[in-house]
């Protein structure tokens, strides 16, 4: 039994290796910009729009409102990132219901190249807007004592992004394949509708958290938004 | 062992590559037609503003007009109904004036026609009158009437009383000039003496007498002198005619004296069975 589509392995040389992590991945890439390419490239800006940008537009500004809600003041600017990530997740996570497709989310190798994508891009909008020596001086707060608590953190953090999104959805494949083999009717839907569920949750979770982490990075002093006088 | 480094490395790529495709494809056109479409509306709403304050302002400015329109209506029609009000009793008044004028007029055309007609009965009665005498006395004594008009005249002469008749003998014989005897005819000389004789007589002193004819007498013999004046002619007859005549042509021109004479008592009542 297959833990991970990592063990799927299509094609190999050596080091390099093309498995069904990649190949799904390269799938939901594909459905994506193809997806997106198709709908906005007959953008209306007038009053009528055609459907599919309708639910489009709902998507990315139902996104952006989130990103906005989290506190950062520019979501335009991180939508980018913090937007992929929730729709890839998210997709990852709808597709289970196509027969013989195996999330790429459930593959710890993904979760981890997502995470460490985390790890990297939170230091990098953090040091775009504060400077290197204010983004680095939040390390130390309050204390330099705090130093080594602080990398911890971050590094635990990111480990922890890696395996809650892994273990759910490894968790879902593999709970979806033990009862097709115990009970075989009914019962496997349910849990299909559930994996889903989660799946949709793990997807919000993670690209929160990311924003989370970006707006602490980015706004370490200053404070949440003030709310504007009432006139 | 869970994690495969290649496929880390290959995902983390891949993430990379869909983070830019997305970009491109997703979420900038689409941010841009939201924000191309708000920017739309917002100009729609101000331009709908802009419409709404306009009308706003053209429908105060249409008010406005409406109640200076009203108000000079009010002022026009009042002034109109001032000027009609004057004209009607300025035409009132005129029509009045014609019509006083017009009665005035008729007023006096009827006394004239009086006034004519009295002149003409006054004359054709002198003229019957003279006629009628002088037929009559022609036919009874086979006299002239001018004989006949002496011994009147001398008849009269004697039969003035004798305050008057002083007062005529003062007359004559204070006057330088001769007593002036004027006749609508040439008196024959047995009545011009006649005539002297009377005077004489009457005043009892020499009267110088100088006759006259005055055809506008018509018929008649007056004796003047200083002022004093003996008269006997047809007219002093026909002058009571004439008052009767007049009083009888004054009660023609008054309309309502017909009318009150048609409402007097006696006329026949109709009784009924």
């Amino acid at each position: 039994m297959r833990l991970s589509p990592d063990d799927m392995i299509f094609w190999q040389h050596g080091f390099v290796k093309i498995n069904g992590t990649i190949v799904f991945t390269w799938a939901l890439m594909l459905v994506l910009a193809v997806g997106s390419w198709l709908v906005t490239r007959r953008l209306s800006t007038d009053l009528r729009r055609a459907r599919w940008q309708n639910l489009l537009e709902i998507v990315v500004t139902g996104i952006e409102k989130q990103i906005e809600d989290v506190g950062l003041r520019d979501p335009q600017k991180y939508i980018g990132f913090v937007g992929t990530l929730f729709l890839f997740v998210a997709l990852a996570s709808l597709c289970t219901v196509i027969p013989g497709y195996e999330p790429p989310t459930g593959s710890l190798s993904t979760t981890a190249a997502l995470a460490l994508c985390v790890l990297v891009a939170v230091p990098l909008f953090g040091i775009e807007e504060q400077g290197l020596g204010g983004y680095l001086k939040s390390y130390i707060e309050p204390t330099i004592i705090m130093l080594p608590f602080n990398v911890i953190s971050e590094l635990s953090r990111t480990l922890a992004l890696a395996v809650r999104l892994f273990g759910n959805m490894m968790s879902g494949t593999m709970i979806l394949a033990i009862l097709l083999t115990i009970t075989p009717f009914i019962f496997p839907i349910f849990m299909s509708a559930l994996g889903l569920l989660t799946g949709m949750v793990q997807a919000y979770i993670f690209s929160i958290l990311a924003a989370v982490y970006i707006a602490a990075a980015t706004r370490q002093r200053t404070p949440r938004r003030n709310p504007a006088p009432k006139p | 062992m869970l994690i495969d480094w290649f496929t880390v490395g290959a995902q983390a790529l891949n993430f990379i590559i869909l983070v830019w495709l997305l970009r491109r494809f997703l979420y900038k056109p689409i941010l841009h037609a939201v924000d191309a479409r708000e920017e739309l509306i917002a100009k729609e709403l101000a331009e709908a503003n802009a419409k709404k304050a306009e009308a706003k302002k053209e429908r105060d400015d249409f008010e406005r007009k409406n109640v200076e329109i009203d108000q000079q209506r009010a002022g026009l029609l009042s002034k109109a109904t001032t000027d009609a009000k004057a004209e009607r009793q300025q035409l009132l008044d005129e029509a009045r004036k014609a019509a006083d004028a017009l009665s005035a007029k008729r007023q006096q055309a009827l006394q004239e026609d009086a006034s004519n007609l009295n002149q003409a009965l006054r004359r054709r009665t002198e003229q019957e009158v003279f006629a009628i005498a002088r037929k009559a006395l022609t036919d009874l004594a086979g006299i002239s009437l001018e004989g006949r008009m002496t011994g009147v005249f001398i008849d009269r002469l004697h039969a003035m009383d004798a305050k008057a008749k002083a007062t005529l003998a003062d007359c004559v014989k204070a006057a330088s000039e001769p007593a002036v005897v004027r006749s609508a005819f040439a008196l024959p000389t047995e009545q011009r003496a006649a005539i002297q004789m009377a005077l004489e007589e009457a005043f009892s002193t020499q009267v110088r007498v100088r006759f006259e004819t005055a055809p506008d007498l018509v018929s008649g013999i007056e004796l003047a002198t200083k002022g004093q004046k003996l008269a006997w002619s047809i007219a002093d007859y026909l002058s009571s005619l004439e008052k009767g005549v007049g009083e009888l042509l004054k009660e023609k021109a008054r309309p309502g004296a017909k009318a009150a004479l048609a409402g007097q008592p006696g006329e026949p009542e109709e009784k009924n069975p």
